[in-house]
């Protein structure tokens, strides 16, 4: 399905172990991923599955127990340039002395390869793209948190990164916002050609965003499912939700996390 | 696990600075509660001298220290003192906030200076100054450096603990989130780390800012021939109590002023800390 040659990021045989009381856990087991360029591939599985540390593995971040990912021709030892991560928990990940304006900056400012003008426009246009512009004088933590979650975005888009890396990005807001929070993020992958990673625990959300999304099994976390979301774009958050296809996506993807539970699915319908 | 462990000792004198209460609370109820009281216990001291209740020579009148005071400050006797000390203390201040936040990054920002000299640090911290100005005196004499010496020495001390803490405190995720922008090394340190520590280093500095004048008025007293403390004992020695008592006074203003000076300071350079926490409370 996936074709290695067109793969931006690749993981082979990766396992992580954690050190615990009493012995040690494996959060990771085998894991082997092959991320397209220009896909959306969304992780999915129930919480504790291993699916963050898959994740902060795949940016350098952490360092896997055994086995390797591979960015473009690269062994990533560290936070490769070109991928960037985008926290879960945006109220720290936001630096509060900074205002929106130079927290969006900040990547830009630290590639030391731009004029004091481009990074300016630059700013100006990401957070154009997300929708805050008149807010660039705020403070992260004087806005909502959908607010700053955007500023999150805006703030990791500015580098034009080939590849996002998502952690739950969007777990920690109200319904409504998650909605337009999601629909900002199609468009933005859209436009910007982006490869996106995205963690979520929210198979619905993993379907309606993705092209492809993968299961892993509650720890040692393994690949249970990889399939294509052969979704039509654009996407709609009333009508998309109600094609068969993504209905049918979601039946499987469920009924594999509610067997991974303990939980009988007739008894979860 | 560790970790806490080893730090234990430093924390002791480390105020967390969210909870510290800076912003000034202007409520003109508790405002004029509290400046009636020294009004009402400055009468006190007038009705106590005026009928002699100490003797006095040693008590005089506080509307005749007043009065004192205010001829010594026209005369430009009080502000001739006053200058030299504010010199020495403020060149010694500086001094040691920026060594303490030299000092405290290194330690906190490097497993190596830590262990190196976290044990030292915990030995020289506890001396009361007035314990090594003798030595400090047999080393640099009696002069100026001698006393910049001994308030940067212990000005030091504050800023180096908050420092340190203030660098172990940074959110982990702040940092990490530098690294996937490719921050690293100094980069990280200047941008990152130091304004996270900023509102602990700040702490810091309040604190070093009353040690410095406690040991600039007694090194002043020990060798000196200008400045405040050694306007008040000389003025003691000879029997112009009046003097004394304006001289003591003029210190009260100045460590208020200093301390106002201070949270003004403060309250503007970290009002994002005071946003931050306020909106996460």
């Amino acid at each position: 399905m996936s074709e290695p040659e067109r793969a931006v990021l690749r993981v082979r045989g990766l396992h992580k172990s954690f050190a615990a009381a009493g012995g040690t856990t494996v959060a990771l087991k085998g894991i082997e991923l092959d991320v397209e360029a220009g896909s959306f591939v969304s992780i999915v599985g129930p919480s504790g599955c291993g699916k963050s540390t898959l994740l902060q593995i795949m940016a350098g971040l952490a360092t896997p127990t055994s086995g390797d990912v591979f960015y473009g021709q690269g062994r990533v030892q560290g936070p490769p340039p070109d991928v960037v991560y985008v926290f879960q928990q945006y109220t720290r990940s936001l630096f509060p002395w900074k205002t929106v304006e130079r927290n969006v900056a900040f990547g830009l400012e630290n590639k030391g390869n731009l004029s004091r003008q481009e990074i300016a426009a630059r700013t100006r246009e990401m957070i154009g793209l997300v929708k805050l512009t008149g807010f660039e004088r705020h403070y992260p933590w004087q806005l909502s948190g959908g607010m700053q979650q955007r500023v999150a975005i805006a703030r990791a888009l500015a580098c034009r990164p080939a590849v996002l890396l998502m952690d739950e990005p969007f777990s920690a807001v109200d319904a409504l916002t998650r909605a337009g929070l999601q629909e900002l993020l199609r468009t933005l992958w859209r436009e910007l050609n982006l490869t996106i990673v995205f963690v979520t625990h929210d198979v619905d959300e993993g379907i309606y965003l993705s092209t492809r999304v993968v299961a892993l099994t509650r720890a040692p976390g393994t690949i249970a499912i990889d399939m294509p979301i052969e979704l039509p774009a654009p996407r709609d958050q009333i009508t998309t939700r109600a094609l068969p296809v993504y209905l049918e996506s979601r039946a499987r993807l469920l009924a594999q996390l509610f067997v991974d539970e303990g939980l009988k699915s007739e008894e979860a319908a | 696990m560790t970790d806490t462990a080893r730090t234990e000792p430093l924390s002791e004198v480390v105020v967390s600075p969210a909870k510290h209460p800076t912003r000034p609370r202007w409520s003109w109820n508790t405002r004029l509660l509290g400046i009636g009281f020294i009004g009402v216990l400055l009468v006190l001291w007038e009705i106590a001298a005026a009928n002699a209740i100490f003797p006095p020579m040693s008590f005089p009148r506080i509307s005749s220290i007043l009065a004192t005071w205010w001829q010594l400050v026209v005369s430009g006797e009080l502000p001739g003192e006053v200058l030299p000390s504010l010199w020495r203390m403020f060149a010694g201040y500086f001094i040691g906030v920026a060594v303490g936040v030299g000092i405290g990054l290194l330690m906190g920002y490097v497993r190596f200076f830590y262990n190196l000299l976290e044990p030292i640090t915990e030995v020289l911290r506890p001396i009361p100054s007035p314990a090594y100005l003798p030595i400090v005196i047999l080393f640099l004499g009696i002069d100026d450096e001698m006393k910049i010496f001994m308030i940067a020495f212990a000005s030091l001390f504050p800023v180096l603990l908050n420092t340190y803490s203030g660098v172990r405190s940074v959110d982990p995720i702040q940092l990490q989130t530098a690294r996937t922008f490719g921050v690293s090394g100094r980069k990280l340190l200047t941008q990152i780390v130091l304004p996270a520590a900023s509102p602990y280093i700040f702490t810091g500095m309040r604190v070093s800012l009353a040690v410095a004048l406690i040991v600039m008025v007694i090194s002043e007293m020990v060798a000196a021939s200008s400045g405040i403390g050694y306007f008040i004992l000389s003025a003691q020695r000879g029997f112009k109590i009046r003097d004394m008592f304006a001289g003591v006074l003029t210190l009260a203003m100045l460590g208020y002023i200093l301390n106002r000076v201070f949270l003004l300071i403060e309250n503007r350079v970290l009002a994002w800390h005071y946003g931050y926490t306020q909106q996460r409370s």
